[in-house]
């Protein structure tokens, strides 16, 4: 495998831990260049922040890792074997799984039936409710999952405990890899601890490898083991999280943005 | 590796267990508020249809007796009751059925044609006949979910398309029940031989039971639910949304052949005005007013059991009491564009209650 990328940075480690590694990827759109030989590595049991601004190419790289869609050119591996993730289906077959927020919960059912969602346990032809409600009684508490009832209807949940919800119905499925997309976006300092407690409850107990796809990463930062960050569709940081900060992350996106900026004054 | 993990425990805000503590109350009231909101609307139906019902029984002594309990039960509310189910489920999975009025008048003639002409027994032909209604809810469901026509619009067409077949193969004249089917007629609903006048209405009560339980307790219901409160969310997690919308046009357009079927019974005649989209209207008025929101995800069927019951109450009552039923229509749309009203309003409260906690 190759161990030099053109430009130095983020050099795709052919180390044996490596669970996930992505070597080389690009993704038009028609004119549109939305990444740029892309090189990227998770090890085993890692928490990797995914960062950028909106913009920048994080979407587009989560839904080539999720096989929602091919990358125009490129390689992903999987536990060092190459794959062509054909769909998010095939994808999730292969053990990795996305939360998108908490798009995929249903307001209208209990937390206890958007656990089980067509996984439901059944005494033909009836549900069995009592089963499912224990069962995910004893999965929150293991999770150090709080909420009110697991008999709530979801809509009565707080943004943060539906988030918490949704990673803990993808846990179930027990994949090898979490893609989680903004799992703070939109919640107050203490809801989004809830997400940190328990994405660092996951990496000590679950033997999950995690990517935290995220804009804004403050808090992120503390639950994260490295950072890339991604900026005009290329990773311009590889950084453990004890190496870098959110002030150096910080800085480094206003520089971008004052580079194009200057250049726009410049070509007017 | 995890060092970072153990960084600033203290910025962390409250530790475990001491997460929305402030909202456990909050939550619990809103729990409390929406779950029971479709309890309370259902609580509410009854209650009103229950005072119309002691008003009528006080102000007519023609209003509790035999014969009219059996035509408000059997011959106004049964059909409408049946009809709702279909619609219940249909709206709960984001769709509508209009054509199933017509299904409904189509039924019975297909019976006395494949009887009359073609020399079927009358088993066979009141099964095909319930066949038939399930392909109508198959055309129905191939419009809407695989042609992807909005299904107000492909059960509109489905309706003229069926009417115009009704219309043209009876020349628009009523027939009588082929003698061949007046003995199964009595388990349908007949009631010219025995006058005994409930069958209809036991019907209804049985597939109120049945579909309640459906509705609330299998895999079948939970996942309609979960394809009109969150349909790419179901799709997620591997539900096959058109198996689930495939069926419910399929329940409702056989649902609605058995409406066809026991109403020809229950007036002894086959009619080519019976039915249409008087019966479906009202099918859909019950299920609004007993809380089924229009836009998918909510619902129940005790409810439209109720809203049918209500509807059955208001307009045979009314007419006992020999008050003209025109303006009683007005009384009627308010009512039902306050549920409506009041469904919208329950969305919201519920999108507040999630986004506040």
């Amino acid at each position: 495998m190759t161990t030099t990328a053109p430009d130095g940075r983020a050099e795709p480690t052919a180390v044996g831990d490596d669970i996930l590694r992505v070597e080389h990827i690009s993704k038009r759109y028609g004119a549109v260049v939305a990444l740029i030989d892309v090189n990227l590595h998770l090890r085993r049991g890692e928490v990797l922040g995914l960062i950028g601004d909106n913009g920048a190419g994080k979407s587009t790289l989560l839904k080539i890792l999720c096989g929602f869609q091919p990358p125009t050119t490129g390689q992903i591996f999987l536990e060092g074997q190459p794959v062509t993730l054909k769909s998010v289906d095939h994808a999730r077959s292969l053990g990795i799984d996305a939360v998108y927020q908490d798009l995929a919960l249903v307001n209208q059912l209990s937390v206890y039936h958007n656990m089980f969602l067509n996984r439901e346990k059944v005494r033909w032809p009836l549900l069995s409710n009592r089963a499912m409600r224990n069962e995910t009684r004893k999965r929150l508490n293991e999770m150090g999952i709080q909420i009110p009832s697991v008999s709530a209807e979801v809509a009565q949940l707080s943004g943060g405990q539906r988030q918490a919800i949704a990673v803990a119905r993808s846990v179930y499925s027990n994949p090898k890899i979490l893609l989680l997309d903004e799992p703070l976006a939109a919640m107050g300092v203490k809801e989004g601890a809830i997400i940190l407690d328990l994405v660092r409850q996951l990496k000590t107990n679950a033997n999950v490898s995690i990517i935290i796809i995220a804009h804004n990463y403050g808090q992120i930062l503390e639950v994260c083991d490295r950072v890339n960050l991604i900026q005009g569709g290329k990773i311009t940081l590889d950084k453990t999280s004890s190496e870098t900060s959110a002030q150096e992350l910080t800085e480094l996106v206003v520089a971008e943005y004052r580079r194009a900026l200057e250049e726009r004054q410049r070509s007017a | 590796m995890s060092d970072t993990a153990e960084r600033s425990p203290d910025l962390l805000g409250p530790p475990p267990g001491g997460h929305g503590v402030g909202g456990n109350g909050l939550l619990r009231t809103l729990r409390w508020g929406t779950g029971a909101f479709l309890r309370q609307r259902e609580a509410t139906v009854f209650v009103v249809a229950l005072a119309l019902f002691l008003y009528f029984t006080i102000d007519s002594p023609d209003f509790l007796t035999h014969p009219n309990m059996a035509t408000l039960l059997s011959g106004d509310a049964a059909p409408y009751i049946i009809l709702a189910i279909g619609e219940v489920l249909l709206l709960i999975c984001g769709e509508i059925d209009l054509s199933v009025g017509f299904t409904f008048t189509m039924a019975p003639f297909l019976m006395y044609f494949l009887i009359t002409y073609d020399g079927f027994p009358a088993v066979l032909a009141i099964i095909v006949s319930l066949i038939f209604g399930l392909f109508v809810g198959f055309v129905n469901a191939f419009l809407t979910v695989t042609l992807r026509l909005p299904s107000f619009i492909a059960t509109l067409g489905t309706s003229f398309v069926l009417y115009g077949v009704v219309l043209t193969t009876s020349h628009g004249e009523p027939v009588d029940i082929p003698a061949s089917a007046m003995h199964i007629g009595k388990f349908f609903g007949n009631e010219t031989t025995s006058g005994w006048g409930w069958s209809a209405f036991i019907w209804a009560i049985a597939l109120v039971a049945i579909f309640h339980i459906v509705l609330t307790n299998t895999r079948w219901g939970l996942h309609t639910i979960a394809v009109g409160g969150n349909l790419l969310g179901a799709r997620e997690a591997g539900i096959s949304v058109a198996r689930i919308k495939y069926g419910n046009f399929m329940i409702t357009g056989m649902l609605g052949a058995l409406v066809g079927l026991q109403v020809a019974f229950y007036d002894n005649t086959i009619d080519p005005s019976a039915g249409g989209y008087n019966y479906m209207f009202y099918a859909v008025a019950a299920a609004v007013l007993g809380g089924t929101a229009m836009l998918g995800g909510a619902g129940t069927i005790i409810g439209g059991f109720l809203g049918a019951m209500l509807l059955s109450i208001f307009t045979d009552g009314f007419a006992i009491i020999g008050v003209s039923a025109n303006p009683l229509f007005i009384v009627f749309g308010a009512g039902v564009l306050a549920a409506m009203i009041a469904n919208v309003q329950l969305g919201r409260l519920r999108e507040a209650g999630g986004r506040r906690g």
